[in-house]
């Protein structure tokens, strides 16, 4: 449904997308996943044909977005980063605007707008002023303005963006509801979201695409999980000795403070099972001196963010 | 064709609902009324002075068609008006559409990007229209009371004239809100502009030659005059339906390259 090749835009002398390429089937949910700044929106951009590539193709249901726009603005939804609502009407007569707009057969037109007002739970708000609705709900505006026309191809720009816990569940569930007769892309800073809602993720950082895969597989490569923190009177190579013998540990990082001796030791540890207590006899057994020891969690945004600092590390070196 | 009556519908609310429009409206109103007012009186004094000359000097009083001077004054005050009320119509026509955003779902509907440009262009028209018509009411007040009757013919000339100038204004600061996301800046760059204009009016009156010449023939406000003393001519209605289709043009260039530029 939706094909990029190696899409690149350069903005000055700074590439803000570089050569992405990828591929979504159709009624698939793929999340755009990555830091402020990384190249989501540009990207998106480029999809809906509103920012012109620099380089690279996209074609949308087999229309290039550059020679056939007309073809391919007819079969997608969009949702910017910023919803654009005209803020002095009605949230009904602002959607019909688009309905009109989007040239959506006048016969269907109330139909499609109760459809995307019940889907984005308006109801109850359709003679509203947009003015006088809350972030979240000006966000559900944005949504239902991207399906009023019931387009093949949904490109959502942080849909959950602004929206309170509860509020976001709801566009998620929104969201889930449209898979399968949609082909959905969305963007998103939050790793959670994406492994709720999307088949496939792919994770952009400075520009490139650094990983692709299911949600499952990425959470089971990223369960880094569990660090101890430990500070230690000890030599090194003698704790090193000391602990790497214990079932569940897997890799031991220390630094010698400036303080005479004591280290400051990270070892990280598998999530499955406790081995405080084995460091801890382990460490006592082996004449050292254990001062602190403490086990911290690494979150699932921790744990990306590593990801993509060490990725673009790695690729800046095989650069240089 | 639909998604241009979408676009000039979406236009007329929105001046239906923004302060702007009533106070430009108001101020305009009030300021035309009160002109209206100083050249009837003005124009009554000189006749009744002109009258007391005549019969001290012992003779008839030369013919005054004081409704026609009154009518020909008016629509030159109108003429002057309009250059300082479009701005503030057009400030914001695509100003404020790149600042909330709204552009962005244009340009990734399936739109043509003329019907946006006519359907803003012919919705600011009307509105201009629209402000016109309680001036109407100034002529029915005079065709009520005025002897001679006042001449329809430069009525209707003037009006003509005074919606093809506005024509001409409006899609000229249309283009300049085009460039920037900024309406204060639209305001006073088509103010500034629209001022030029006037001041290369006043620079070809003076100037003679072949620069001068030009100048007359290319000025708005001169061909405007023309209008305002009940002369309909083709050419100039020619020149200010092709100077607004240029300036369509140029909109149409100013949408394009958005897409190039960085947004």
């Amino acid at each position: 449904m939706i094909e990029v090749e190696s899409l690149t835009k350069i903005f000055g002398q700074k590439s803000a997308v570089d050569h992405v390429s990828f591929k979504v089937e159709k009624g698939e949910i793929v999340g755009f996943l990555g830091p402020n700044g990384a190249g989501k929106t540009t990207t998106m951009r480029m999809l809906t044909g509103y920012l012109p590539a620099s380089s690279g193709t996209v074609r949308i249901d087999g229309f290039d977005v550059a020679e056939q726009s007309m073809e391919v603005r007819k079969r997608i939804g969009y949702l910017p980063e910023m919803p654009p609502l005209y803020t002095e009407m009605k949230v009904e007569s602002y959607l019909d605007f688009v309905a009109r707009i989007k040239s959506l057969p006048s016969a269907t037109r109330a139909e499609r707008i109760d459809r995307a007002l019940e889907m984005a739970h308006l109801t109850d708000r359709r003679h509203d002023l947009i003015r006088h609705l809350s972030r979240g709900y000006r966000q559900r505006v944005g949504i239902a303005q991207a399906i009023v026309h019931d387009p093949d191809v949904l490109i959502l720009d942080e849909p959950t963006a602004g929206l309170d816990p509860k509020q976001i569940i709801e566009v998620r569930q929104l969201i889930k509801g449209l898979a399968g007769t949609h082909t959905i892309i969305l963007s998103t800073h939050i790793l959670p979201e994406v492994s709720m809602t999307c088949d496939r993720v792919l994770i952009i950082n400075h520009g490139k695409i650094v990983a692709e895969d299911t949600p499952e597989n990425l959470t089971t490569q990223l369960r880094g999980g569990e660090r101890l923190r430990l500070l230690v009177r000890a030599d090194e190579v003698g704790l090193r000795k000391a602990l790497e013998g214990i079932d569940g540990v897997r890799e031991i990082a220390a630094t010698a403070l400036r303080d005479g001796g004591r280290l400051s030791v990270v070892v990280d540890v598998s999530p499955e099972r406790d081995v405080r207590s084995q460091v801890a006899a382990r460490i006592v057994q082996g004449g050292f001196d254990l001062y602190e020891l403490r086990s911290e969690r690494m979150s699932l945004e921790e744990i990306f963010l590593q990801l993509t600092t060490e990725e673009s590390d790695e690729s800046a070196r095989r650069e240089a | 064709m639909r998604s241009l009556w979408a676009i000039y519908r979406r236009e007329m609310q929105h001046y239906f609902v923004s302060p702007i429009a009533y106070v430009v409206g108001g101020v305009f109103l009030g300021v035309a009324g009160f002109f209206f007012n100083g050249i009837l009186t003005f124009m009554l004094r000189q006749a009744m002075q002109m009258g007391f000359q005549a019969a001290q000097m012992g003779g008839a009083a030369p013919p005054l068609n004081v409704p026609g001077m009154v009518v020909q004054n008016f629509f030159a005050v109108l003429g002057s008006l309009t250059l300082f009320l479009v701005p503030m119509l057009t400030m914001g026509v695509y100003a404020e559409e790149k600042k909330r955003g709204t552009i962005e779902l244009l340009m990734t509907s399936p739109l043509r990007d003329w019907s946006i440009v006519l359907g803003k262009l012919f919705a600011t028209l009307t509105i201009f229209a629209m402000l016109l018509v309680p001036t109407l009411a100034y002529q029915a007040f005079l065709f009520h009371y005025s002897e001679p009757a006042p001449p329809w013919k430069i009525l209707f000339a003037g009006y003509v004239g005074v919606l093809l100038l506005a024509g001409a204004l409006i899609s000229l600061g249309e283009f300049l809100s085009s460039l920037t996301e900024n309406q204060i800046v639209a305001a006073v760059l088509t103010f500034g502009v629209f001022l030029i204009l006037w001041v290369l009016d006043l620079g070809a009156q003076s100037t003679s030659g072949g620069i001068g010449a030009l100048l007359k023939q290319l000025s708005l406000v001169r061909r405007y005059n023309d209008f305002t003393l009940g002369v309909m001519d083709l050419a100039s209605m020619i020149y200010f339906a092709s100077f607004a289709a240029f300036m369509v043009f140029l909109t149409l260039r100013s949408l394009d390259s958005m897409r190039w530029r960085r947004a």
